[in-house]
């Protein structure tokens, strides 16, 4: 079955600019990123800031455009489409933003918020939008009548769940989810999350989950790949990525992520350093300033790994098969 | 074991509607000895930053500690200082670091001034010896070629380079206690690792108490002893960490533990707490947690005082007096 959605050798590099910085390098924000999703499947997509996870999705929607590389979606190379053929693809692909306080025009009313998808997609006229606009209020937990209310009115979840309205009023097969709850307390975050598995089951949508939280993916991603400075260094199901991760990278996230297990005797690997800049990332392994894999060599400086399958998952790393883990998920 | 800090009876008003004065903070009572670690846990708004702010009276000016409140370092009632006598404990006593390093650090001035500002704050140290101890401090949270990077400025460091700095900044003066407001929320995974591993090894070297207030209920596990959950303005629930974790008493502590996805064990559907959080002016009679509560205790239109479920377990609900047979939650 061919993939709702086919991203290949995906690359998005910022110069760094004015008249006078000519000689500055590129920030290399998405370096070379391949992947597919298939329908009513969602692919977890993680890492730290700065890894280039956010550029990812809003390249493939066209929000920026790429430096280089191809996205097809439902058949159609998205980025030799023009300007008209795209805004009717976009009906199909969607995005839900991070910062529900940002992503919500002050001057709207939530209900025209919602309703101006429908009306530059001409999906409905008249009394009909309405009716869809409280029908998709309802549908993520919000009272009709809110439609007259501005967005100060209303909670971080609340506004959050505006947003997945709006997202959800063109009907698109796919919506990327860029760190939709990283801003929420942790009650509200349940609910979200919990919104968004039964909207993927209703209406079998696809998402692409970017988050930098583990065990936010584990919840909601069947397949996960892991990003370090704009490449994918790791990639399978997510159980078995957790389970028996192969780079050492992916390692050290999951052995940093904190546990609410005081009885847990996590072996904590903590990495030296810190991310190196993406305008000079290191030659070879971009990761092999701050790897602690005992067979680290001069192999590693010099020739960038593929990620190629090791013991479940598809792993960038030349010595992915030794990796060390300490021990103990429970589990 | 020496007692550092005792709060008893803590009430914080700022201005509501009409003139009247509504509570954020409301009658929070806890201690904390040396060497110990006491994380305060809680969703935005239940009061745990306001509760810490008070400590070194730093409370927003329109927002006022009332009366009956007590806040005592040892032998001091912070309360009853002014002037000279409460800058000297700022720092001195009780050290803080805040959550966002960018907007708690001087912009305009290099981060090793910064650090030897509280040096000189509270010791009478020529600037040479000021400045030396600046460096030492540096190197102690883990920063490289600190003498060279104690002539940065904010902006050219890293989040979690500023976050060292902030600590180095809070034990310049060498305090007995280390506030800690959400150190690392702002900060990603690996780099979070290394600023507790920080904490850990400086609280261990110089027996610091700690009070780490948190949202994250991971970060708890691994390193407080005691913890104090909050909502609504109130303590709700606290234990030893073990027992709490082992055995979550305050169905707003059940509520919290059903709504974090997990790392390992089976994936189950979420079972978040229905509703939201009340605001400070919205908080409901009685119980303030009735509302959004799976089990409606006979007696919850009544305030539950703090109860006790054994020797170091307490909780704010009647079901700790009276339980009731329900079926499995």
């Amino acid at each position: 079955m061919t993939a709702l959605l086919s991203v290949v050798d995906l690359v998005k590099h910022y110069s760094q600019g004015g008249l006078f910085a000519r000689k500055a390098p590129p920030v290399r924000a998405v370096d070379g990123v391949s992947f597919e999703l298939g329908r009513g499947e969602t692919l977890g997509l993680v890492g730290e800031s700065g890894c280039g996870k956010s550029t990812v999705g809003r390249t493939i929607l066209r929000l920026q455009e790429p430096t280089a590389g191809r996205a097809f979606f439902e058949g159609a190379d998205v980025f030799a489409l023009e300007r008209d053929a795209l805004r009717k693809l976009r009906r199909r692909m969607q995005i839900i933003f991070q910062d529900p306080y940002g992503s919500l025009n002050p001057r709207m009313r939530i209900g025209n918020a919602v309703a101006e998808g429908i009306e530059i997609h001409r999906l409905a006229q008249g009394a009909e939008v309405t009716r869809r606009v409280a029908a998709l209020l309802e549908e993520v937990g919000l009272d009709p009548s809110y439609a007259r209310r501005y967005p100060h009115e209303f909670s971080g979840g609340q506004r959050q769940r505006i947003g997945i309205a709006r997202a959800l009023a063109v009907e698109p097969a796919f919506i990327v989810c860029d760190e939709p709850v990283s801003a929420l307390d942790v009650s509200v975050q349940a609910q979200v999350l919990n919104l968004l598995a039964d909207l993927q089951q209703r209406r079998g949508l696809s998402y692409l989950f970017i988050a930098h939280d583990l065990a936010v993916v584990r919840q909601v991603a069947q397949r996960v790949a892991v990003m370090y400075l704009g490449r994918i260094v790791e990639e399978g199901v997510t159980e078995a990525l957790l389970a028996r991760p192969s780079h050492p990278y992916t390692v050290a996230l999951l052995s940093a992520a904190p546990e609410p297990d005081p009885a847990s005797t996590k072996q904590r690997i903590v990495l030296a350093g810190e991310v190196p800049s993406p305008s000079r990332p290191p030659p070879g392994c971009a990761f092999h300033t701050r790897c602690f894999h005992p067979e680290r060599s001069e192999r590693c400086r010099t020739e960038t790994p593929a990620l190629r399958p090791v013991n479940g998952t598809r792993a960038a790393c030349h010595y992915a098969e030794t990796t060390p883990r300490p021990d103990s998920r429970a589990g | 074991m020496s007692r550092v800090l005792e709060v008893d009876h803590l009430r914080v008003t700022f201005p509501g509607a009409d003139g009247t004065r509504v509570s954020a903070v409301d009658g929070v009572s806890f201690t904390l000895d040396r060497g110990e670690t006491l994380a305060l846990v809680g969703e935005s708004g239940c009061g745990k930053s306001l509760t810490s702010l008070s400590l070194l009276r730093l409370v927003p000016p329109a927002g006022r500690i009332e009366p009956g409140s007590i806040i005592r370092l040892g032998e001091t009632d912070v309360l009853a200082l002014e002037g000279e006598s409460l800058r000297r404990i700022r720092g001195r006593r009780i050290g803080m670091i805040f959550q966002d390093p960018m907007s708690s650090l001087n912009p305009v001035f290099r981060v090793g001034d910064q650090i030897a500002e509280g040096i000189l704050a509270h010791f009478d140290v020529p600037k040479r010896e000021a400045r030396a101890r600046a460096i030492a401090l540096l190197k102690e949270v883990g920063i490289p070629d600190p003498a060279s990077r104690a002539g940065a400025y904010p902006h050219q460091l890293s989040g979690g380079m500023r976050q060292r700095v902030m600590i180095a900044i809070a034990l310049a003066a060498e305090p007995e206690i280390l506030v800690a407001d959400e150190p690392t929320t702002a900060l990603d995974v690996t780099v979070q690792a290394q600023i507790l591993e920080v904490l850990d090894r400086l609280q261990a070297a110089r027996g610091m108490a700690v009070l780490l207030i948190t949202h994250d209920l991971g970060i708890v596990a691994g390193r407080a002893d005691r913890v104090a959950v909050m909502y609504a303005g109130q303590i709700v629930e606290e234990a030893a960490t073990a027992a709490l974790f082992a055995r979550p008493s305050h169905p707003y502590t059940q509520g919290l533990f059903n709504s974090i996805p997990k790392l390992s064990g089976p994936v189950e559907r979420l079972r978040p707490i229905a509703g939201t959080v009340p605001a400070p002016h919205a908080w409901p009679a009685g119980c303030r947690f009735r509302p959004r509560c799976p089990i409606v205790h006979p007696k919850s239109q009544q305030m539950p005082p703090m109860l006790a479920l054994s020797n170091e377990h307490r909780m704010r609900c009647w079901l700790a007096e009276s339980p009731i047979a329900t079926d499995d939650r």
